[in-house]
């Protein structure tokens, strides 16, 4: 090549498209390969589940959290530094019970919906986003860590925020993670 | 950096998923799969080509150029290691470490699964083509992992 191509800041934001832009086209071809809303956000969870088993040790490489004594630090640290870092948003968080066990991540912004405008039509129990769903399960079980993690509220169908519910499911036992190094 | 670790994450579900739905595990399911996920790359490259900062292309050459150079830094971080042409629209795009392969460069006994690694790249490419004012037909072949080379060529309308 005769001319070097320098690295030119429009070129973030296209890497950001990409995933985005990518992650559009596969929801448009699951929807042609399922008739049923329920199939789709089945099939996009698995897919997220897939992705959050790999995600984390790739997420743990770069990010060098330390070791997490609850739940709550645990979710902040989705929060602030897992999808600030892959995302480049920071949800707020916040913890639904007194077991805390039960919290909410509030999406603000979010950004794999940059392109939607609306559901499809005839695709109102659509969860756009349900990947993400499965991401956090998965990463979060790769650390031994059981959650059930769904969509509570979401802007694409007309509610006002955009809420991903995520419950653990085991009692965080204390004394399993200090032996681990 | 890590957005595109999360592309590249999405890249490889997209393989193990759709490449491999067809219920027909013989040739033709197989060749419905790598439509589907080169369908997709399509979508996506058409998508692409409208934001890629343009430039004027002089001649059909400056297009491939552009892809190699400026789509390629864009998309996977690094420019196409050669480019070949027959001056008679087609074109061969050579890579040494193409970055969607490298995680299953395990060697010659996954070769019969690269196809489905390039499917989408190679409709990337041409649905980037297809906004820039170009019909093409774009195919990919792997000698050995992870280079790889995709086979452009260009209709003429």
């Amino acid at each position: 090549m005769s001319r070097p191509a320098h690295r030119r800041p429009e070129y973030h934001k296209i890497n950001k498209d990409l995933f985005v832009l990518t992650y559009g086209a596969l929801v448009a071809q699951l929807c042609k390969d399922y008739e049923k809303d329920e199939d789709v956000n089945k099939y996009l969870d698995k897919m997220g589940y897939g992705i959050g088993t790999r995600l984390v040790e790739d997420f743990l490489a770069r990010s060098c959290v330390g070791r997490c004594h609850s739940y709550s630090e645990i979710t902040d640290i989705i929060a602030q530094v897992a999808f600030k870092m892959y995302l480049g948003i920071t949800p707020s968080v916040i913890c639904n019970n007194s077991s805390r066990n039960e919290f909410s991540l509030i999406l603000d912004k979010n950004p794999l919906v940059e392109f939607v405008e609306e559901l499809p039509a005839g695709r109102s129990s659509l969860c756009y986003c349900n990947l993400l769903c499965g991401i956090i399960r998965g990463a979060l079980e790769m650390v031994h860590l059981a959650a059930d993690v769904t969509f509570l509220q979401d802007r694409l169908k007309g509610d006002s925020v955009t809420e991903i519910g995520i419950t653990f499911l085991k009692k965080l036992d204390e004394k399993k993670y200090r032996r681990k190094k | 950096m890590a957005d595109v670790v999360l592309f590249e994450f999405l890249h490889a579900e997209m393989v193990a998923e759709l490449g491999a739905r067809d219920p027909d595990p013989g040739p033709g399911g197989q060749k419905r799969s790598l439509s589907v996920l080169e369908g997709t790359g399509f979508r996506v490259g058409q998508a692409l080509g409208e934001r890629l900062p343009r430039e004027t292309f002089r001649e059909e050459l400056d297009v491939l150029k552009f892809l190699c150079r400026d789509l390629w830094v864009a998309v996977f971080q690094k420019q196409m290691d050669g480019l070949c042409t027959n001056h008679q629209g087609t074109y061969v795009l050579q890579d040494n470490s193409f970055p969607l392969l490298i995680p299953m460069a395990l060697g010659l006994q996954y070769l019969e699964d690269a196809p489905k690694f390039l499917a989408f790249t190679c409709g990337l490419l041409r649905g980037t083509l297809r906004t820039l004012g170009f019909q093409s037909l774009v195919t990919s072949s792997v000698a050995t992992l992870p280079a790889c080379k995709f086979q452009v060529e260009i209709r003429k309308s």
